[in-house]
């Protein structure tokens, strides 16, 4: 593990997309100490432009843009991080159970898996986010990862399913070892790097979709994100109203998080698939 | 029977499971609103309403629509049997209009929208794709990052942007709405060029990104295939470069032309906030407006009809691909 993390610091893709988002976390992290402001504070007319006080202008509310920006990206950080971690989890465990035990449970798993890959995760999304009176940015963050999990657990199974039959799983099996401690210790470390890379998309798409039902108006309540804020942009007309740095900051951010977050996962790619190795 | 047809009833069972699922769903979901979802949304419908004939008849609506005093499975039944006659209640936000009406006023719009921009999106995409695989070089390394970071900014993002610079700034293009409001949809040629002209900036938000994520994905398929070992085979055969090519694009076009079917299977949904962004006349606006006015109806229908022509693009496509995709067919061949 230790020296595939040396290869992977020598990847500029990587390292780019690595460092981004550092910076942005470190952003979103310190920001907040050395400004103590409430981002839901009123402190000047609407849609003022960037100037002196306020870096980035005020919204529609006359709030502190650039403080909401902020923990705006802080939230939808979270949010991608929480659904990610959910949602590689579930695969992971879906995945893993189906193709090492095989049989009648990896009919119904693999079933069940390629049923939610058709249905899409985004209209019971929207139905579940309907249903649900008083969403937290927890909660929106746990349906995204609810949601999400299949593409994971189709390519996880293919994988356990390749390796449940080389010899070191077999060798291990004959030496009397119990199933969890096999797939701890033959199959996961094979697929680790894949689940690492699996889980970085699933961030990314985590924030993507948390963004696409901010707009929608069916974002978390009582907190700001990148697609609330871009929710109220829209609502209350900032672009009609020659306010740019009322969304184009907050869509930057996403595109930013989102680019470097691909960089990572494609700078592992082109290491722990050496056939496009250039 | 022979292995095909088995394949076929399978698939289709398989199909039909999956959609009574997403049905099931679709009519589950809405309705485990905390606490009792006829007045919990018939008050909230009601708010502003003085009219007491109409606060009635929605309560009337709900009590009809959703059948609460029945059981959950007798309420179910009675759903699947509207729907197989096409009828997917009342709108609650646009009373008396139906459901069925206003999606199929919508339909047209989002189908305008997507269709052309998914097709020259994967023409275009592509090509740049395959270019910058055989290329490689210069091209690549400028081409592929940005193709990346195009495709990396979510479709909305790109659609406000665009919104901003080429709508507002320059005034170059309407910024919302399928045609100037002051017209009346007729076919003329002003009505015609109105129609054009509202369709542009939507059109090239989505466009560009069906670009980015078509170059990346072919340009990966193509440098698989490049180096596999049948190519380097025929180069030491001394076979034409353009031959060899030829056979390699061919190659990686099958999972571009699968990912095609698949994206036309999710047009309807696939501009939902897209269609927003510009007050697009479609089944994303219609959404929208639903949900703001907590039109359940309105709600269930949209992603009803999404989830239906998703569900009818992937079974289409094994289908098909049950016929000419070799694979598939030995697979067929073995389980008899």
């Amino acid at each position: 593990m230790s020296q595939s993390t040396r290869i992977l610091l020598k990847s500029p893709k990587f390292l780019f997309g690595l460092i981004v988002t550092l910076l942005m976390i470190a952003l979103v992290v310190f920001y907040p100490l050395i400004n103590r402001g409430d981002p839901f504070e009123m402190k000047a007319l609407a849609f003022q432009p960037p100037g002196a006080g306020l870096p980035l202008g005020s919204d529609n509310f006359g709030r502190d843009l650039f403080l909401e920006l902020v923990y705006g990206i802080r939230t939808s950080v979270m949010v991608g991080l929480v659904a990610g971690v959910c949602a590689t989890a579930i695969g992971l465990a879906i995945g893993l159970a189906s193709g090492y035990i095989g049989g009648l449970a990896d009919n119904i798993l693999t079933a069940v898996t390629n049923m939610f890959i058709v249905i899409p995760s985004f209209i019971i999304l929207i139905l579940i986010s309907v249903s649900i009176n008083s969403r937290s940015s927890l909660i929106v963050a746990l349906i995204i990862g609810l949601t999400s999990w299949p593409w994971t657990a189709r390519a996880v199974r293919a994988q356990t399913t390749s390796l449940r039959n080389r010899d070191h799983v077999n060798i291990a099996k004959i030496s009397g070892h119990g199933t969890a401690r096999i797939i701890a210790f033959e199959i996961l470390p094979y697929i680790a790097s894949y689940v690492v890379m699996a889980f970085i998309l699933q961030v990314a798409s985590g924030i993507l979709a948390e963004a696409s039902i901010s707009m929608l108006g069916l974002g978390p309540y009582n907190t700001i994100s990148l697609g609330i804020i871009m929710n109220w942009a829209l609502i209350f007309e900032a672009p009609v109203a020659g306010a740019w740095w009322a969304f184009i900051p907050a869509a930057f951010a996403i595109a930013v998080i989102t680019f470097s977050l691909y960089m990572m996962n494609t700078g592992m790619d082109e290491i722990f698939n050496p056939k496009i190795r250039s | 029977m022979n292995a095909y047809t088995k394949y076929f009833v399978k698939k289709t069972a398989w199909y039909l499971v999956t959609l009574l699922i997403a049905l099931l769903l679709n009519f589950l979901l809405p309705r485990l609103i905390e606490g009792n979802p006829v007045s919990a949304i018939a008050s909230q419908v009601t708010q502003g309403m003085t009219d007491s004939d109409s606060i009635k008849k929605v309560y009337e609506n709900f009590m009809r629509e959703f059948g609460v005093d029945k059981p959950l499975y007798v309420q179910f039944g009675i759903y699947l049997r509207h729907l197989f006659t096409g009828d997917l209640g009342t709108s609650f936000g646009l009373y008396p209009r139906k459901v069925s009406d206003i999606l199929a006023s919508a339909v047209p719009w989002t189908v305008g929208l997507q269709l052309p921009a998914i097709l020259v999106g994967w023409i275009l995409g592509n090509v740049l794709g395959a270019v910058a695989a055989y290329r490689r070089g210069v091209f690549d390394k400028v081409l592929f990052p940005a193709a990346l970071f195009v495709n990396s900014i979510p479709f909305f993002t790109l659609a406000i942007i665009l919104l901003y610079l080429l709508g507002i700034t320059l005034k170059w293009f309407p910024i919302s709405g399928g045609y100037d409001f002051q017209m009346v949809p007729h076919f003329g040629l002003d009505f015609i060029g109105s129609v054009i002209r509202h369709h542009t900036l939507p059109f090239l938000s989505i466009v560009l990104v069906a670009i980015g994520g078509q170059a990346i994905g072919m340009r990966e398929m193509s440098l698989y295939e490049l180096n596999a070992d049948y190519v380097l085979y025929s180069k030491l055969l001394g076979i034409r470069d353009s031959r060899v090519a030829r056979y390699v694009f061919k190659n990686a076009m099958l999972p571009q032309i699968t990912g095609l079917a698949l994206s036309i299977g999710t047009m309807v949904g696939g501009s939902l906030i897209c269609e927003i962004v510009f007050s697009y006349p479609g089944i994303g606006t219609w959404l929208f407006t639903a949900i703001r006015q907590l039109d359940y109806p309105l709600i269930s229908g949209c992603t009803l009809l999404i989830a239906m022509t998703v569900l009818l693009a992937n079974f289409t496509i094994e289908i098909i691909y049950g016929i000419v995709d070799p694979r598939i067919k030995a697979a067929q061949m073995e389980e008899n």
